[in-house]
């Protein structure tokens, strides 16, 4: 036994054996529901074997096909604030290494991690094909295959990927002939790029696909190069639309898992979420919608492997903290949840509160409500900087609270006593909705305003007396 | 006039030795470790002697999950919450981050850290439990960081342990020797308390170990024994007037103030004697006691120093004047101290020198001796087959710390002569697995 420096960590034997993280998904098992998405980060034997090593649990390889050639320059990104990548666009196709080297080394990486998931991911076109690769990537020994109908660049315009996952018809047979080919489990991805998620996501089940994942990447312009006017990333003067991901997406994917996993002929079939995940509580969120395995992308492009150190720690702490022993237990938790707004609460009141001690005095959230809102702050007259809310007004939109800079500095209490309940959709079976154009039942009735021409008594300071 | 008021009482004392680095808020955590870049095989990891994984515990603070984040921390370093606020950031974690390199200001890492463990020292989250019991027991001397890290470890490996402890209170020099501005007392009780309650190790009080007997009797009843005794008192100066009333250790001055507060006596003119940081905790300390006037004597030039230059800068904005190149010959004075006799030196080929005929005398009613604290001599020498260098350090084997008795552990500064708390924290940690490993294999 060796130690050098800071490799001294204690072993905890006692906590974590009490939760398990290991996962059945689909009949594809892993130790726990940390993989990678097919992507650059599973290009190789080598960059999934050290994120085996590293304490992923699963990884779907680079989607493999017929063979393609890329470009070069082939990222962009939403540097928002100072992030970096906020959000992440690339014109990437599918692997452009030759099929034979994808497999050599799946074989090598499943002899190294037997327990761990290995899935390829797999776009091709004709039923032959499709036949082919299946017995290709089974003799390999890959626990499961995900079919990529999702890249929204390039492959679509041959045909494939997006194309695919926009047209449900299609989506259904290409599915039936995998599923007939296939003798282990086989993962559907779908694409965001769509109106209705239900479509392909029904169209894959009644396919009898084991399983869903979700989602690939959105159609997207990152922005315009303000010198060669070409969208990024540019290609020697020229570029073209992208495929989006990373934080900014999640909220796009969180939506859409969600109605999937209400949709009753949907909802029994497992789901792996992807989009946006990057900390431990975007997998706690993804769970709690009812995924029961995670695909990350982006956040391992930006960070590396390493981050899975953050999510395992993380989620065993919530899964601690809430008594939890493996996340079946909580898988889906929040989905009964999430309703139609028809079935929200209208006698629930909620409104906003300030707290004068921990108040900076930067007064965001009077403007933002004055401006933007419901005109509900108030600043102070004594003065002080410290904004006061004026309570027949405040709507309880939010606002405020979202805006300003200091943590717990603006709560929303609860005002109403809990006993009342009515809904949109009990008024309209009563017959009790407003229905005329000046209803006295209408919600914004009797709610103050200022008179239109109280607007141009705000004027700024001006300090050099010049107007 | 003095920088400082003399402080009457303990809110007085409280504002003179105001935190230097505070409990930060949750907005302050907030952002600041957004900053946090997660680098690969991170520097400021490296720089850490316990190799916490920093990146990994701001990272944590960051996504709301502190219990993890004081978990990592605790995972590497047991004193986690001491080293937050009193570890020398600039020279170690902190000094390392690459935002140096961009003149943007480094992480704050220490405070970052703080703010973690302090989250569960308050709530009293148990983040360890001890492991299965291997029915064996080890004895440790002394309760310093080394010791306490030892015994913290070794019970999650499932031993019983019984510290032995010369004084009242346990983690040594964090309570009695740290400047009092770096760490309030009460905040290093809980961290011990919070360690305690939830790994369940005995501490014996006022039972210095100090015979060959106890030490047989340690050897009977125990597997293993660790040494984490530290240094001893301040070492003498040989000095004419060394004696004299008013003349004090720099070691024994510091606990005194740590111990007595705003109740402790402090002269109107003081001098320490010395360049390290002790000589600057000891002088700042006077002069935030309200001293008129303290002087820093040092041999040497400036430059020459051990004390880290924020240290000494700290003393300075206290009120401190800096005296160089003065070596002192003499205390003088009647029952009392009424002055140092000084000689002026300079730098001849490399050597330092006495300028003939350059003596002076500055008066004064207070010594400060910070010349370095004397080693455990005496008792190290009762223990069979035990190795010291020429410095009186316990000579061990890196990897394990086991001493050339091989029932005999050490660690902290009674093995490097005297570093930093985190030094000693991650010695107790490395004997810990030493004395799991040696126990396993015999
Ligand atoms: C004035 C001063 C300021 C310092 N400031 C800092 C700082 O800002 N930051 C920092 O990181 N470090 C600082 N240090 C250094 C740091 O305190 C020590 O490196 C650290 O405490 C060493 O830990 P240890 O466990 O080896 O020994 P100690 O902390 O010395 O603990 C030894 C313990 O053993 C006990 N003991 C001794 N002999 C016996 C015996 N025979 N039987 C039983 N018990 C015994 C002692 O009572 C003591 O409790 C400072 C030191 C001094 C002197
Ligand atoms: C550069 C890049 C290449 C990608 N290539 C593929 C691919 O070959 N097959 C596929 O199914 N998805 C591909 N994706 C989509 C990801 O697997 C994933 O669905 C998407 O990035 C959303 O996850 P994220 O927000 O964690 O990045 C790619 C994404 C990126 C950024
Ligand atoms: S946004 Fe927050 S900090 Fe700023 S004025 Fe309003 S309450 Fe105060
Ligand atoms: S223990 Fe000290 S050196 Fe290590 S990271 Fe914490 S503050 Fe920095
Ligand atoms: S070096 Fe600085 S930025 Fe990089 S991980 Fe460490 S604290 Fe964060």
């Amino acid at each position: 036994m060796e130690f050098t420096n800071g490799s001294l960590k204690t072993k905890d034997m006692n906590k974590k054996d009490k939760i398990d993280l290991s996962v059945n998904f689909a009949g594809i098992k892993a130790p726990n529901p940390f993989w990678l998405a097919s992507a650059p980060p599973t290009n190789s034997g080598y960059q999934i074997m050290k994120a085996f090593d590293a304490g992923w649990g699963g990884a779907v390889w680079k989607t493999l096909g017929m063979p393609t050639i890329n470009v070069s320059s082939r990222y962009g990104s939403t540097n928002y604030r100072d992030t970096r990548i906020a959000g992440f666009s690339n014109i990437e196709l599918i692997s452009d290494r030759p099929l034979e080297d994808n497999l050599r080394e799946m074989a090598e990486v499943k002899k190294h991690f037997p327990d761990h998931a290995v899935i390829a991911s797999l776009m091709v076109d004709t039923r032959k094909e499709w036949e082919d690769i299946i017995k290709q990537v089974e003799d390999a020994g890959a626990d499961g295959i995900e079919l990529n109908f999702g890249c929204p660049h390039g492959m679509c315009e041959r045909g494939m990927g997006s194309a695919v996952g926009q047209e449900p018809e299609v989506l259904k047979t290409i599915v039936e002939w995998v599923m007939e080919a296939s003798n282990i489990p086989v993962i559907t991805k779908l694409s965001p790029n769509i109106s209705h998620i239900v479509d392909p996501g029904l169209a894959a089940v009644q396919g009898k696909t084991d399983a869903i994942s979700l989602i690939n990447t959105v159609k997207s312009i990152v922005g315009i190069d303000l010198d060669s006017y070409a969208p990024y990333p540019v290609v020697d003067g020229k570029g073209t639309n992208g495929g989006y991901c990373g934080p900014a997406v999640k909220p796009i994917a969180l939506h859409m898992l969600k109605d999937l996993m209400q949709h009753p002929e949907i909802k029994n079939t497992p789901m792996s979420g992807i989009g946006g995940i990057e900390t431990w509580r975007d997998v706690v969120e993804f769970i709690l919608l009812g995924a029961t395995s995670v695909q990350v992308c982006t956040a391992v492009m930006h960070y590396g492997f390493g981050i899975v150190r953050e999510l395992e720690s993380g989620l065993i702490n919530f899964m601690e903290d809430k008594g939890y022993t493996t996340i079946y237990d909580f898988a889906g938790k929040a989905l009964p949840n999430v309703t139609d707004w028809k079935h929200l609460n209208l006698k629930s009141e909620v409104k906003a509160k300030i707290n004068e001690d921990k108040c900076i005095g930067c007064d965001l959230c009077y403007i933002a409500c004055d401006d933007g809102a419901h005109q509900a702050i108030a600043l102070p007259t004594d003065g002080s900087r410290i904004p006061t809310i004026i309570e027949k007004n405040c709507v309880g939109c939010n606002l405020c609270s979202l805006v300003c800079p200091v943590e717990d500095c603006i709560t929303m209490e609860k005002f109403d006593d809990g006993t009342e309940h009515e809904t949109w959709h009990e008024l309209t079976e009563s017959d009790r909705i407003p229905n005329t154009w000046n209803d006295d039942r209408a919600g914004g009735k009797g709610h103050y305003v200022p008179e239109p021409a109280e607007a141009l008594k705000h004027k700024r300071k001006d300090k050099a007396g010049i107007k | 006039m003095a920088e400082y008021k003399r402080p009457d009482n303990e809110q007085e004392f409280k504002e003179n030795f105001k935190q230097k680095k505070p409990l930060m808020n949750d907005t302050q955590a907030h952002y600041e470790s957004s900053r946090c870049l997660f680098c690969y095989d991170a520097p400021c990891m490296d720089a850490c002697p316990t190799g916490i994984d920093v990146p990994l515990f701001i990272k944590q603070i960051q996504t709301g999950n502190t219990d993890g984040a004081a978990k990592t921390i605790y995972d590497s370093n047991w004193m986690g919450n001491a080293c937050g606020t009193i570890c020398p950031t600039g020279v170690l974690c902190e000094g390392a981050c690459v935002y140096n390199h961009q003149d943007v200001a480094p992480l704050l890492i220490g405070r970052l850290q703080n703010y973690a463990t302090m989250s569960v020292i308050e709530s009293g989250k148990q983040l360890y439990y001890p492991g299965e019991d291997t029915g064996k027991k080890v004895a440790i001397i002394g309760a310093g960081p080394a010791g306490i890290s030892c015994a913290c470890e070794l019970r999650t490996l499932g031993y019983t342990v019984d510290i032995y402890e010369a004084k009242s209170q346990p983690s040594g020099l964090t309570v009695h020797g740290v400047a009092p501005y770096k760490i309030s007392n009460e905040e290093v009780m809980a961290e011990m308390d919070y360690l305690q309650n939830q790994l369940g190790y005995n501490i014996i009080y006022n039972h210095p170990i100090s015979t060959k007997e106890e030490l047989t009797k340690l050897e009977t009843g125990y597997s293993a024994i660790f040494i984490g005794v530290g240094l001893g008192i301040t070492a003498p100066l040989n000095m004419t007037g060394e004696n004299l009333k008013g003349v004090h250790g720099a070691v024994e001055f510091i606990e005194e103030l740590r111990m007595k507060h705003s109740e402790m006596k402090i002269a109107q003119r003081v001098v320490v004697i010395g360049g390290g940081n002790t000589a600057m905790d000891a002088a700042s300390g006077s002069a935030r006691l309200g001293a008129e006037e303290v002087t820093l004597a040092y041999r040497r030039g400036k430059e020459s120093m051990g004390a880290y230059d924020f240290e000494y800068d700290l003393a300075v904005s206290a009120g401190v004047k800096g005296l160089f190149n003065a070596s002192p010959l003499e205390i003088v004075g009647g029952e009392s101290v009424e002055g140092v006799r000084f000689v002026k030196t300079e730098l001849v080929n490399g050597k330092l020198t006495n300028i003939d005929g350059s003596e002076f005398t500055v008066p004064c009613d207070m010594v400060i001796k910070a010349t370095g604290q004397a080693k455990q001599g005496s008792l190290l020498s009762l223990i069979d087959k035990l190795t010291l260098d020429e410095k009186t350090r316990i000579v061990v084997n890196a990897d394990t710390n086991q001493t050339t008795n091989p029932m005999y552990f050490a660690g902290g500064d009674a093995i490097n002569g005297g570093a930093e708390v985190v030094n000693g924290a991650y010695d107790g940690k490395l004997a810990a697995n030493g004395i799991h490993q040696w126990i396993t294999q015999n």
